[in-house]
Order: structure tokens, then sequence, then C-alpha cells
């Protein structure tokens, strides 16, 4: 089998895995390091609004046009008296963006333009837009966004609990924060199409995260019956041992729309499927991050808060103090070791760690059968 | 979708057999039933196909308020219009609270629906020379569309029940109704070629008044016993249009008594408690523009509750008494309807028993407030309760739309393909159950949606495809859950059939859990957005619901086959679920290592 696969077996068995949870604080600061960017990119630079946004026209001529995006420019900006912003598509034809005209003037400069690139005005397309109409779209969007985070918390802490709804609502806001910078950064035009392609984050970003959760819902189950673990233990192992699911669910969420992204919208120039999934790419990666370095770590911080998490600590580390003085670390909590078939199936790992140290490193890892 | 549940598994697991045999037959079924219905592609949203979208916002100048009600109403009346056009694929709705979007896909006159979707309606008081339920015989025997109109009232929101309750009755009522007993065998014939008749005497008589005229004609000789058959071209043909016509069928709704003129009869369909009666319409007696007023009242001294009261204009006053009393004249053969025309619908057929000259008049019926309000804002304003101004008139051609739908569709193939690749590159054998799922859900997804096209009208836009190729993700994600859980069973240590089942609860558990999230997203983006917008949170939400059918009822049916298998049970090399390769801890249970690649896990049962 595949070297991935051996991988996926040692990282179930806690033979490697990373501490997340331990170095939480590192990923906490880069992720608000990456969103004090994302916001101060959004107070400096602004988002780019499309058209849709501030109202204009477009003009799509045909394909095989003689006339160079320089030679449009000018004509565009003669016609109409505005600055114009001119893209070849893929296909060879020119798109022709003219902000901040309105409905009436629009035939007349579609009329000069036509004759200006000596074209049929017939052939010329145009494509008027209010900026009502892409302000009505994102105050729709902001409407379900509100709207669903509302449900999502009230169905995560009923599935789950509200430390976990918290800790996801905290890993979309961010997700959906880290887009708009990336946007906002980049200079990337808002279109309503990104705004398609962000609300669609919502859903997706939550997958990998509500996987992580169930795991580590199933695998907390019974944690005050032990003395082995802490919570946070057991929430790196679940990490852990939903990586490989992670990665693969992410990279074929990904592949379709870089496909899109890549193949479909690089081919063809801008466009709306080009909006979408460039937001969904973003919104994807930024999602499958946050699943495994914020939200569970999060949910960790929140439980470890418990009276009875802190009482379990307690227990954990007398136990392994203890264990530790007795120099035997794999006999410590065998006890709890056949109810925990799952959250602790490792067989070797690292061991005779300091006690004192081991507080958050994986300490699944220490179990022998 | 709802919240996982525990413990309802074992039937299903016990059977696999019978789960694929049961989604195997839903989808013959319903391939079935998309070619027999003959819609085999998805209907194309006009980014696709092309055409005019036109974005309209409402003013509030003429003294009603933008509410939700009139908008709708709008909404309703727009979508008549300009699907009286001839297309039954262009949408009219509303975005937010006072914009309304009119999408006409092209083969339109984008102009002239321009045009007309703002304008004023044409609303015309016709007489109703014969009606009957639609789906009732074809041929309107005497007999039959006689029994027809005198027994249900056409018209139930507007009016009235047989038990008088949709009496117009003039506030000047100048004579009662003796009522002219007309030859009981043929009332309907007779009428109806009568008016004809007339007609065809006042050729192409475009005005009001000259086809007022030609009622009062028909009028003129009452008794006047005509044969049965028809001799004029005209009259024969618009009564085997009659005959003809199915107003049950959208199609010939949307065509039926369009671009009629008003001074000549027509065809037309109209609703009446859920059942569509198609009607014979004499030559428009009276125009809607005549109409000086109409408002919703609620009675409070009579038993009528709500109803409508117009006033006309003077010249209008005059045809509308003429009508009534011509009509009231035939009260007993139940000859007395008239129909209340709007652009080619009829929205209401009260009937009349005493003729009104007073220029005023109240229908009365069984009116909601909501429907006597409708029916006073269509009479008022001669349709539209809000004037509207256009904002955005967007073309996209079709070779645009064509052109990003092919560009989609190669990007969703290369999608695919690079995701078929890492599936087997990962998963090996295993990809094999992956990709067929995959397929079933594909399928699944084109047939849906192609039967939803004209089941609900949904239309496949760009965003919709976007949103397909999407979801192409979302359904390997959950294969990805159940795969891995079935691997982690194999590194514990189980054999195959045992991890395979062991696997299944837990990741269905995961598989409904995050799935259930997808479908909140795609639900309330569906619910609270609009146009595009909504077209892919549709997508969304249906492949979702696909992906969890899929799952249930095949991918886990398929793996419980496929443990029997002796490729896959002896976890061969190439199966994706060998227990060495996975790095399952020894001891190893297999029994039967001798066994050689068996014949390869291609799924009998796939297509």
């Amino acid at each position: 089998m595949s070297k991935l696969g051996n991988l996926g077996a040692r990282l179930h068995r806690g033979e490697i895995s990373y501490d997340f949870i331990g170095k939480r604080k590192i990923w906490y600061g880069v992720s608000i390091l990456i969103t004090i960017t994302a916001i101060v990119g959004l107070a400096v630079r602004g988002l780019n609004m499309g058209i849709e946004f501030q109202g204009g026209a477009v003009f799509t001529t045909p394909t095989h046009m003689s006339a160079s995006v320089a030679q449009a420019e000018d004509f565009a900006k003669s016609a109409s008296g505005h600055e114009a912003v001119v893209q070849k598509l893929g296909n060879g034809s020119l798109r022709i963006q003219i902000a901040g005209i309105d409905t009436d003037k629009s035939d007349e400069i579609k009329q000069t333009l036509a004759k200006d690139l000596s074209l049929n005005p017939e052939k010329l397309n145009a494509d008027l837009v209010g900026p009502s109409w892409g302000e009505q779209i994102a105050n729709k969007a902001w409407e379900g966004l509100v709207i669903f985070m509302v449900l999502v918390v009230i169905y995560l802490a009923i599935a789950f609990e509200w430390r976990m709804a918290v800790a996801a609502l905290v890993a979309l806001i961010h997700d959906i924060t880290i887009t708009v910078g990336i946007y906002a950064l980049v200079g990337f035009e808002v279109t309503p199409g990104t705004v398609i392609g962000l609300l669609t984050i919502l859903g997706y970003s939550l997958y990998d995260t509500v996987v992580v959760f169930d795991s580590l819902k199933e695998q907390t189950k019974d944690i005050t019956k032990q003395t082995r673990f802490t919570y946070s233990d057991i929430a790196n192992q679940s990490i852990n041992g939903t990586l490989v699911r992670s990665i693969n669910t992410t990279v074929v969420a990904l592949l379709p729309v870089a496909g899109l992204l890549f193949i479909g919208g690089g081919f063809l120039g801008a466009g709306t499927l080009n909006d979408i999934s460039l937001s969904l790419f973003v919104g994807l990666a930024a999602g499958a991050y946050s699943s495994i370095f914020i939200a569970t770590p999060l949910v960790a911080d929140l439980k470890e808060r418990e009276p009875a998490m802190k009482a379990l600590r307690k227990r954990v580390m007398a136990k392994r103090a203890q264990a530790g003085a007795e120099g035997d670390p794999a006999e410590a909590g065998s006890g709890a070791g056949d109810e925990y078939d799952d959250a602790a199936p490792a067989v070797v790992g690292p061991r005779n760690q300091p006690a004192t140290r081991n507080r958050g490193r994986g300490r699944s890892t220490g179990k022998r059968r | 979708m709802a919240a996982p549940k525990k413990g309802r598994s074992a039937s299903a697991q016990s059977k696999p057999g019978r789960s694929l045999v049961l989604i195997l037959i839903a989808i013959v079924a319903l391939a079935g039933g998309m070619f027999a219905s003959g819609h085999t592609t998805p209907r194309l949203g006009i980014d696709l196909a092309g055409g005019t979208s036109i974005t309209l916002k409402a003013k509030a100048d003429q003294g009603s308020a933008i509410n939700k009600a009139n908008m709708d109403t709008a909404v309703d009346i727009m979508n008549r219009r300009v699907n009286g056009l001839g297309v039954s694929e262009a949408e009219v709705q509303t975005q937010g609270t006072d914009h309304i979007i009119v999408n006409i896909p092209k083969g339109t006159n984008s102009k002239e629906a321009q045009q007309q979707v703002g304008t004023t309606a044409k609303l015309y008081f016709r007489p109703v020379l014969a009606t009957e339920p639609t789906g009732a015989a074809a041929t309107p025997s005497p007999g039959a569309s006689s029994s027809a109109s005198t027994t249900p009232n056409p018209k139930g929101s507007a009016s009235a029940n047989p038990s008088g309750s949709a009496s117009t009755s003039g506030q000047k009522a100048s004579s009662t109704s003796t009522g002219s007993p007309s030859a009981p065998a043929t009332p309907q014939g007779r009428a109806v070629t009568d008016a004809l008749k007339a007609d065809a005497k006042a050729t192409s008589s475009a005005t009001p008044g000259a086809s007022s005229s030609a009622s009062a004609k028909s009028s003129a000789n009452p008794s006047s016993t005509s044969s049965g058959a028809p001799t004029d071209g005209d009259t024969s043909k618009l009564q085997a249009q009659y005959a003809a016509l199915d107003c049950s069928k959208p199609a010939q709704r949307a065509t039926a008594g369009q671009n009629a003129k008003p001074g000549a009869p027509t065809v037309a369909c109209g609703e009446n408690d859920k059942v569509w009666f198609k009607y014979l319409l004499g030559p428009a007696a009276v125009d809607g523009t005549e109409v000086k007023k109409a408002q919703a009242v609620f009675d409070t001294q009579g038993a009528a509750g709500w109803q409508v009261q117009m006033s006309f204009t003077s010249s209008g006053a005059k045809k509308f008494g003429d009508v009534t009393a011509q009509l009231a004249q035939q009260a007993q053969s139940g000859q007395n309807q008239f129909g209340i025309v709007l652009d080619g619908n009829v929205v209401s057929a009260p009937s009349v028993s005493t003729a009104i000259t007073g220029g005023q008049a109240e229908i009365t019926g069984r009116f909601t407030q909501q429907e006597a309000q409708s029916l006073s804002n269509m009479l008022s304003y001669g349709a539209l309760p809000l004037s509207f101004k256009e904002e955005t008139v967007t073309t996209v051609t079709a070779a645009l739309g064509g052109e990003q739908l092919h560009a989609g569709l190669l990007a969703g193939a290369i999608g695919l393909a690079l995701v078929v690749i890492y599936l087997v590159i990962y998963y090996r054998g295993l990809s094999l159950v992956a990709m067929a799922s995959l397929l079933i859900s594909a399928i699944l997804t084109y047939v849906l949606m192609a039967l939803l096209g004209p089941a609900i009208g949904f239309a496949l836009n760009l965003p919709a495809v976007c949103g397909a190729i999407v979801a192409i993700g979302i359904t390997a994600d959950s294969f990805i859950v159940y795969f891995e859980r079935i691997r982690d069973e194999i590194r514990e240590g189980r054999s195959l059939r045992p991890a395979v089942e062991r696997a299944w609860p837990r990741a269905r558990r995961t598989i409904l859990v995050s799935d259930f999230v997808s479908f909140l997203a795609a639900a309330v983006l569906f619910i609270v957005t609009v146009g595009k917008v909504q077209g892919f949170a549709f997508t969304l939400g249906l492949t979702t619901v696909l992906d969890v059918v899929v799952v249930f009822f095949f991918t886990k049916p398929l793996m419980s086959l496929l443990a029997r298998r002796k490729f896959f049970a002896n976890g061969h090399k190439w199966s994706g679920l060998d227990p060495k390769g996975l790095g399952a801890k020894p001891p190893l249970r297999r029994t039967r290592r001798s066994a050689g690649p068996a014949a390869g896990p291609v799924d009998p049962k796939e297509a």
C-alpha cells in the first residue's frame, strides 16, 4: 500500500502525531495575524466591487476582434466619458466594462461603441446593471449568512454541545474573514458570483469541522471514567485520527473547484465560473485549515475550563506523576485501556518522558497493548 | 437528513441486494419518466440559453404601498404577460422588497416583452358564450356545455356560487330580469352562433364601441333560431379552437386568448377552485380603461362579506348597462355570465341577474379579503398595482452562455477526472465503489434536473452548473468518511466483513451530521436569496440529498456485497483494503491467503 496509507495507519495508532492542541497558541497567533492582515487590508484597500455593485454597463464583443484592448479602452472612454475596463476574454472577444452609466445613456454608448469598433450594433452585447442589483444580492447574502449562523449554532449545540457550536462559529467567521481579506489584498473583483461562492463556503467550511467534532464527541463519551488522558489529549488524537480523512476530503473537494478555477475560468477569462470557484477555492482551503488548527483546539480550550475536565486533568496528572515516579509509564491507566479501544488504539510510541512536560504532547502514544 | 439517529440499520444491512435493486428500480423509473415526458435535457436558464433579463423597480407613486401583496400581484400579472408572448419559459420573480426580475429566454421579441412587462394590462369585459371545466369532452355538445355553464360557477375566486351569491347587482337597477325564455334544447349553441354571426358581420371591428354594437346585435334577436352548424369559416375555426382547448395544460393555457382582438370573439382559460375552465367569449363589451375605480369593501350590513365595487366612466357605464341588460335576459338559460378577461385570462366570471345601468356595480361572492383586493387591484389599475421603472436590461447571447457552459462542463469533467485519479491512487479497488456511486449520483442528478424543469420550473443556469460540479466534492467526501472508517476498523485487526458493518453506523452518523450542515446552508441560501444564487443553492441542496440517498442505498449495500468477494475480503494488494498495507496490527486473522486476484471488483449490478 502507499506510503500515505501507512501514514494513515500510524496516525491512527498515534505512532506519529502532531501536537495540534499543545501548539495551539502558535496557530491561534497565525490566525490572528492573518485575520488582522485581512481586516487591515479590507480597511485600507477596500474591496474591488464589481460593476454589479456600483452600476454601469458591460459590453461584450463578438470573437475575432481586430481592435486591441487599448483601442477599445479609448473608444469606450470617448463614447461614455468614463473610465473603462477592457478585458480580453479567452475566446478572443472583448469585455468592456464602463461603471457609472445609467440605462438611458447606454444605448447611445452602445451605438457609438459599435461604430467605433466597426461592428453591427446587434452583435455588441450590452449588459446594463443598476447598483441596487448587486446591493440587493449582498444584502440578501448578509441576511442568509446571519440566519445560517444562528441555525447552525443551534443545530451544533443540539447535535454536539454549545462549546463546539461556538468553536465552529469562530472557525466559520475566521474563514470568511480570510477569504474576504484575500479579496481585498489581492484586489480580485467582487461580483455576485463571489458572493455565491462565499456563501457556499458556509456549508463546506463546517464539513471538515463537523467530521472532527463527531470523532471527538465519540471518543470523549466516557472521558471522566478514565484517568489516562485529558480532554486535550483526546482532542489531539481526534484531529490526528481524522487527519487523513480531512486531507482527503479537502483535496477531493478542491480538485473540481480547481478544475473550474484554472481550466474553466482561466481558459475563458473572467466570468461567473471564475468568480464562484475563486472564492470557493480560497474558502475551502481556509476551512480545512481552521477545522484542524482553530476549531478543535478552541473546543479543547473551552472544555478544559469545565470543572469536570479540570478535575480529570488533575487526576491524569497525578497518575502520570505517580507512574513516572514508579518508572513504568506503560502500566499507567491500563485499566482504562479496553474501554478506549478507539480513543487509544496505539501500539508503540515515544515513552519515558518526564510526566510534567507531557502536557498535551500526544500522551496517547504511550500506550502498549 | 435530520439529526443522526441510532439503531435503524439492521434491515438494510442484512439485505444489501434489496437496496441495490431498489435504487436501480428508482433510477430506471425516473429515467423512464424522463424519456416518457420528453424532457431529456435539463431546462437551461437564461444565461445558458440566452435571452433578456429585465430588472424593474417599483415606484410608490400611485398611492399604493410597495408591499408583498402588491408585489405578488404584479409578478402574477407580469408572468401572464410575458408568458402570453408564447414563451412558457419566461420567469418573473420578485427580488428584495421592491424589485422584479423578468427573464425572457431567447427566441422572444425582447423589445416587445420589455414594453409589455411594465405597461398597463389589457383588461376587457366579455360576455361568456360557453364555458366548461377543462378535461371534459372536447366537443361542446349543447347539452354538456349548457350544464357546465349552469352548474358550477366558473370562477370561485372572483365570484360566485350558483346560489346567487355572485350576482352583479346594479345600484340603480332599472329593470328586473324577467328573462326571455329561449329554446331549452340548444341554448348554448344558439348563443354561440349568434354571437359569432354578429362578429362575422362586424368583422375586424377593433374599437370597443363597435364590438359593443356587435354584441348588441347578437342580443337583438335572442330568440332567433339558427342552425347549430356554423357556416362561416371564422366561426367554425373558433369553435374548433374551443373544442380543442384544454386548459389543464399550461402550454395551451399560456397561448389561449392571447393577442385576441377586442372586437372578435375568442377562447380563454380561467381558474376556479383549482379547476381550469375554458371559455368561449364574445367580443369585448367594455374596455378595462373604462373602469374608473374599483375597490374592495366589506359589506357590514348585508351578509355578502367582501365584495368589489366598481365605477365606470360614462361611456363605460353605458356599455356595461347594455351588456348586462342583454345578459340578464339570458339568466334562465345560464347564459348570463360575463368574463373579466385580463391579458387573455378569465380572472372572474360573475353572472348577471339585472341590467346595471348606473355606472356603479358591485361584484359579490365568497371572497376572502385578499381575493377581493386583488380583483379590485386588477380592475382599477388595469392590472398592475404598482408602477415600475426599468432599471437594468441585460442581454445574454446564447453563444456566451453556451461557451461558459462548455467551459464549465469541461472543467467539471477535468475536475471529476482528477478526483477519480486521486481516488484510484489512494483507494485502489475501493475507488471503483466510489466511481460507481458517483456515477449513480450523476445519473440521478441529471434525471432529476431534467424532470424538475417542467415540474417546478427548475432551470439550469451557470451557477447551478457550478454547484453541480462543486457537489462532486461533497459526494466524494461521504465515501471518504466511510472508507476511512472501514480502514480504521481493519487496522484494528478486523476482517473485512465485520469491518464494513462496524464502520457503517459511525460513518453514517458523521455523513448525516455533515450533510445536514451542507443542506442547511443550501436551504437557507435558497429561501433567503433569489435568482442566480437560488439556482446554485437548489443544486447544492439537491445533490446533498442525493448524496445521502446514494450512500445509504448504493454505496453501503455495494460495500456489503463486495466484502464477500475474495478480492476485497482477502485484502488483495489492489483492493485498497490490504490489511498489511494499511498497517493492521498482527496477528492478522486471515485464513484464505492463497486466493489469487479475484475476478475483479466490478459491480455486476452497475449499469
